[in-house]
């Protein structure tokens, strides 16, 4: 490892601009000229739009234009798409509503946009929109999962009968049945899993300029992934040609799923700068990004566990409920199916599944992948059911989750998933000892005796990531490719530029690909620019999300280097006269092995663009470009535990100690793992103890604020433990796995494990609140 | 935020004479309370006219029996004032857990009161100090000052310029915080007056605002301990509910921060 | 409208500006210092906090009158030339910051808590000095850390001084 390659803590290149304040976000950019948007949203749940009168606004200072929702579907806009098809168990298609951008006809979620004010400035914006008079007619609504498939609930969607998008299972219901018919105990549990809203700290933004001349469009805006933005855009909302827009993601403050989605406010952005012929800049603000930014989780579930006398699993069955909010996002429909009931195997030998997933329209926002999509609701559900069956059971928690550990791979679980490689017991024995497991007996004693209720709560969580072989998610229904392209040109005099289609908003890539070129080609870091975030510049790529941008960007970052290597050795090999299959590469210099014949590699370089002097027939430069395509997801994985302390008077939950261990393969930047497993572990936590966004019965978004939706803060939060086992993933040729999403995946089982554990009563719901606690321990539960 | 015109007046009169003049005047000291719910566009006021500026409303002043908190002094200086430490260290405490570091640089005890916010929590000290609340007009008792959410004794245009606590023999504050916004979730002022009396605010609970606890200043009085109140029993009725807590639960808070604040007291 | 005169990282500037102008915009949209930044509209998240006149404040609760004549420090102000802040090299050899969107307002509050508690910061204080700053991406872990490296570095800094 050289000081700046695999497995060094470096700091971060792109930190001095973020520390100076000369970090480039959307909202920081002004173009000339620039107009300012403003959205008419809807203040009901779900009403018709009988009429829309503008002429009032038009006459505002500074006012622009107008547009609605009639307008966008008469120029033909299209409507939003969801990219991946779910079928039902009885084969018919998954049931779409259409989902214009701004609505012609009926809006259906407090907030969905109806018209768009565009004015010289903000407030001039904003002050007009107040002026639009909308008449609606209000309908009754559906705001939650009971409410929306009651018999004679409202309905959303003409396409959906019943408020049912699609009605799916997967597994053998048939052998599950068998399974549980022999069990000598059945472990059942019933379960919600609260709503989350992302909050990115950086609001979603978008500037859109038409550039008439050239019928030409530039588009800034926060997204993880400006190409599948440009695709999206081109292919399916006829704004602009795909080779006629250029889309930008800067600087992008945070995402963790929410930027993912190309959202109608950007839709509308475009489309409206052609409209006026000015620039368009539209900035959420923190209301509109809890009443638009896509949503996470909301399930309701209901599943039970059948073991043999020995306490080992013969089955599980799962039903679950999933909220899809009023409109089918763009990755939705594959969270609560393909995301989801394929992890429900977690670490353990289970033979037999059977798990159906229903997904449901309501009058909310709409639902879509936040930081782990789908597997934090699998891993939560089974090690809430692992710790209920160790108490049921009367065994020991850590014992039942090791006896039924799967410990041969590969292993191929009843849904789907066959898992490459892994060492649970290894995870769990670490983070047993970082903890002092066996002292723990002692310790709630102690605490006892001092007026306090302490608990521990384990959570042995698995997630796939680095997603996705194309070929496996398209049979799963999915509408694009999952691989990644990278493009590294060695520049002649030998600084290096590396063009990813992997976005970094936070996750530090510009640090860690640097490191991975300085480790293959031995070039200091600072020798090593990483471009991302601009379909003008990178040539294409699929984004950053699903824990995938070192699992797959990064190895399409290898496989480029690996045709650089290549062709820089046969120039070298020219140069220093030699056999190519004796050059070497070792700290930036080709080398003659056992010689003492070199070249450096901006020689090489040099060479390849002067090129005076290159082997026969061979073309001038030295630039590589690979497109990566996975064989497999990767399979992190890793046990948390959680020490505890509940004050019996008010019911507030008190950090003791969190401890993780977790593997994901190799290491590069340990420093920036860690700092992503933080993340993690701070938005498991949040929605075990803080967050839950909460509609009321009409549809109003009642947590639309950080006045009311608890976002964890500093002195809500431990400082972490963090072990590290490694099985480095065969997968891929860096051998990693994927970082960005465990935390959030594994730790809010742990929590309420240690919540209930301590209080004695194990039903709780997510987030335990002080109040809900209280109420639990009192035996009153809310 | 709609448009507003913005005066900095240097003096209490003159601020007066500015509210008079426009048609719908609003006073700002430190502006966390106003200009939030400007932003929202839930006020639209004409004139804002600041009082922060103004060198007579900032300052405290100890006397042998009071303390005096001008209306302009930040919750930062209230916490961090050597003299208010040491004659009423509660109402220090509770200044220091107000909002946030930048709230209390910002925010004031005028601006606090004069909203009567049923979750802020310098109406609870008011309220169990038996404050006396300074206007440019008169001085109004504690008792008579909080008239429910959001509404107070204040009349159109009156300024508050100063609130006067007397020093107590005992006091304290526990403040159970909303989780998410921070504001009190339930808070509880407990204070024994040097001749033996008890007084007991609790703010953030209920419905109509701060309110006294009869039952807890009863058992206070015969019994100046935390266990004293292990037998009392808060009636949930009138108490808020909301996602955060149910009325039952902050019935529980008032007995236990109350405790709290008992076991805390100085 | 309203001409407001202040001092921004230590030059005086003057704007024509309505107002309802707050001191963030005036930073932000008129006097292009980017780095204070807004992440939400209730006064909460900490993210555009600068110093008025050596006090942490949240600049999107301050109307730009309130700021006429004051002293306005920003994240762009605190670097002496090209040699860093000590809390911004703490941040960074700590890694206090991931997305660094809250990272300006973070930086601006710890300075403020150091600059009050002086070296006497424990972890537990740092956390509770904290709250009115929101961190979605570090969970917080780094960002205590970097606030504890910065005070030591800040107590060595002045006394160099």
């Amino acid at each position: 490892m050289g000081v700046e390659g695999i497995g060094a803590s470096v700091v971060r290149k792109e930190d001095r601009r973020f520390i100076t304040g000369k970090g480039r976000y959307v909202d920081d950019i002004k173009l000339q000229g620039m107009t300012y948007a403003h959205f008419v949203r809807s203040p009901h749940a779900h009403a018709k739009v009988k009429s829309i009168d503008s002429s009032a606004a038009m006459k505002m200072p500074g006012v622009v234009g107008v547009l609605t929702g009639q307008q966008i579907v008469d120029d033909k806009v299209g409507n939003l798409i969801c990219g991946w098809a779910i079928t039902s168990k009885d084969g018919t298609p998954m049931k779409m509503g259409a989902w214009p951008a701004m609505a012609p006809d009926t809006v259906r979620f407090v907030g969905q946009a109806v018209a768009v004010v565009i004015a010289e400035t903000k407030n001039q914006a904003k002050d007009a929109a107040e002026a639009v008079v909308v008449n609606y007619q209000e309908l009754p609504a559906a705001a939650d999962i009971r409410a929306a498939i009651k018999p004679g609930a409202p309905q959303l969607h003409p396409e959906a009968p019943g408020n049912v998008i699609y009605d799916w299972a997967i597994g053998d219901e048939a052998a599950v049945k068998d399974a549980f018919s022999k069990a000598a105990n059945v472990v059942s549990l019933e379960l919600t899993n609260n709503r989350l809203v992302p909050n990115a700290m950086e609001p979603r933004a978008a500037i859109a300029e038409y550039n008439e001349a050239e019928e030409h469009f530039t588009l800034y805006t926060t997204s993880q992934n400006p190409h599948v933005a440009r695709l999206v855009l081109s292919a399916f909302y006829n704004i602009a040609q795909e080779h006629k827009l250029r889309v930008i993601a800067p600087d992008v403050g945070g995402g963790f799923g929410s930027k993912i989605y190309i959202y109608p406010e950007e839709m509308v952005a475009l489309w409206a700068s052609k409209k006026v012929r000015r620039p368009v800049k539209w900035t959420g603000d923190r209301t509109e990004a809890f009443l638009t930014d896509a949503h996470g989780r909301d399930h309701i579930t209901k599943a039970e566990m059948a073991f043999d006398k020995d306490n080992r699993i013969l089955g599980l069955r799962v039903k679950t409920h999933a909220n899809l909010g009023a409109y089918m996002s763009l990755f939705s429909s594959s969270v609560p199916t393909y995301l989801y009931a394929t992890l429900l195997s977690g670490q353990y030998n289970i033979p037999n599944i059977f798990a159906e997933v229903i997904s449901v329209y309501t009058n909310t926002t709409p639902v879509d992948a936040y930081r782990g999509a789908g597997r934090p609701e699998a891993s939560f559900l089974i090690e809430r059911l692992m710790e209920t069956a160790a108490r049921q059971l009367k065994a020991d928690p850590a014992e039942l989750r090791r006896k039924n550990f799967i410990t041969q791979f590969p292993h191929q679980t009843p849904v789907i998933m066959a898992y490459d490689i892994g060492d649970f017991g290894a995870s769990l024995d670490a983070a047993m000892k970082a903890i002092d497991y066996a002292g723990f007996p002692a310790r709630k004693a102690k605490a006892k005796s001092e007026g306090k209720l302490r608990g521990i709560g384990l959570s042995c969580y698995i997630e796939a990531c680095g997603i996705a072989p194309s070929k496996a998610v398209g049979s799963l229904g999915a509408g694009v490719g999952l691989w990644e392209s990278a493009e590294v040109r060695v520049n002649p005099v030998g600084t290096i530029e590396v063009l990813t289609g992997s976005h970094s908003h936070g996750q530090g890539h510009e640090t860690t690909f640097a490191q991975l070129v300085s480790e293959r080609l031995g070039v200091p870091i600072s020798q090593v620019q990483i471009v991302h975030g601009d379909t003008d510049k990178v040539q294409f790529g699929m984004g950053t999300y699903g824990s995938r941008s070192l699992a797959v960007g990064g190895t399409a970052i290898v496989k480029a280097m690996e045709k650089v290597e290549a062709k820089g050795k046969k120039i070298a090999a020219h140069l220093l006269e030699a056999s190519e299959g004796d050059i070497v590469i070792e700290n930036g210099e080709f080398k003659v092995t056992g010689t003492d014949k070199s070249i450096a590699l901006p020689m090489v370089a040099l060479a390849a663009y002067t090129a005076h002097n290159l082997p026969d027939g061979m073309e001038p430069g030295l630039k590589e470009t690979a497109f990566y395509d996975p064989t497999n997801f990767t399979f992190p994985a890793g046990a948390y535990i959680c020490e505890l302390e509940v004050d019996p008077g008010t019911g507030k939950t008190s950090f003791v100690n969190f401890v993780a261990a977790d593997d994901f393969g190799r290491l590069i930047n340990p420093m920036i793992v860690e700092g992503q497993v933080h993340g993690g572990l701070a938005q498991g936590i949040g929605q075990a103890l803080l967050e839950g966004a909460v509609y009321d019965s009409s549809g109003q978004l009642v947590t639309a604020s950080f006045m009311d939706y608890t976002m964890p803060r500093a002195d809500d939060l431990p400082s972490f433990k963090l072990n590290h086992t490694t099985t480095l993933c065969p997968g891929n040729p860096l051998g990693v796995k994927g970082c960005g999403e465990a935390g959030a995946i594994g730790a809010s089982a742990a929590v309420i494990n240690a919540i209930t554990d301590a209080i004695g009563n194990n039903k709780l719901e997510m987030p335990a609140t002080p109040d809900r606690v209280w109420h639990a321990i009192h035996g009153n539960a809310t | 935020m709609y448009e507003t015109t913005y005066h900095r007046p240097s003096s209490v009169d003159e601020a007066a004479a500015l509210f008079t003049k426009g048609t719908e005047s609003k006073y700002l000291a430190g502006g966390h309370t106003l200009i939030p719910v400007m932003k929202q566009r839930l006020a639209s006021p004409s004139d804002v006219i600041d009082l922060g500026k103004i060198k007579d409303l900032v300052g405290v002043e100890v006397f042998a029996d009071a303390v005096t908190i001008k209306a302009a002094t930040t919750h930062y200086d209230v916490a961090g004032s050597g003299p208010v430490q040491k004659a009423i260290p509660a109402l220090a405490h509770l200044a220091s857990l107000i909002g946030d570091p930048a709230v209390r640089h910002r925010g004031t005890i005028g601006g606090s009161i004069a909203n009567n916010d049923p979750a802020a929590d310098y109406p609870a000290a008011v309220l169990a100090l038996g404050a006396t609340i300074k206007t440019n007009k008169r001085s109004i008792a504690a008792d008579d000052f909080f008239k429910g959410l959001f509404a107070t004794a204040l009349q159109g245009g009156e300024i508050i310029t100063a609130v006067s606590f007397r020093i107590p023999a005992k006091a304290g504050y526990a403040k159970f915080p909303h989780p998410a916004s921070r504001f009190a979730l339930t808070g509880v002022f407990v204070a024994r007056t040097k001749s033996g009396d008890v007084r007991v605010a609790a703010t953030g609970a209920s419905s109509s605002g701060v309110m006294r606890v009869p039952a807890i200043e009863a058992a206070l009085k015969a019994n100046w301990s935390p266990g004293a109140l292990d037998g009392v029993r808060i009636a949930a009725d009138g108490l808020l509910t909301d996602i955060q807590a149910s009325s039952a639960y902050r019935a529980n808070l008032i007995k236990v921060m109350a405790q709290r604040a008992v076991e805390h007291a100085g | 409208m309203s001409t407001v005169k202040l001092t921004v990282n230590g030059k005086a500037v003057s704007a024509d500006v309505e107002d309802r102008t707050l001191l963030v915009h005036l930073l932000r949209d008129h006097l292009n210092l980017t780095g204070t930044h807004i992440g939400c509209d209730t006064s909460q998240c900490g993210a555009c906090v600068v110093h008025i006149d050596g006090r942490a404040v949240k600049s999107c609760t301050v109307l730009v009158g309130q700021a006429n004549g004051a002293n306005v420090t920003t994240i762009e102000g605190i670097a002496k030339g090209d040699e860093l802040h000590p809390m911004q090299a703490a941040f960074r050899d700590n890694h206090g910051l991931q997305c660094g969107y809250c990272t300006p307002g973070m930086i601006m509050s710890a300075i403020d808590i150091v600059h009050r508690h002086g070296g006497k910061l424990d972890e537990e204080t740092v956390r509770h000095e904290l709250e009115g700053n929101i961190c979605r991406c570090t969970g917080y872990h780094n960002i205590v850390k970097s606030v504890l490296d910065a005070a030591g570095r800040m107590k060595v800094a002045q006394a160099a001084e």
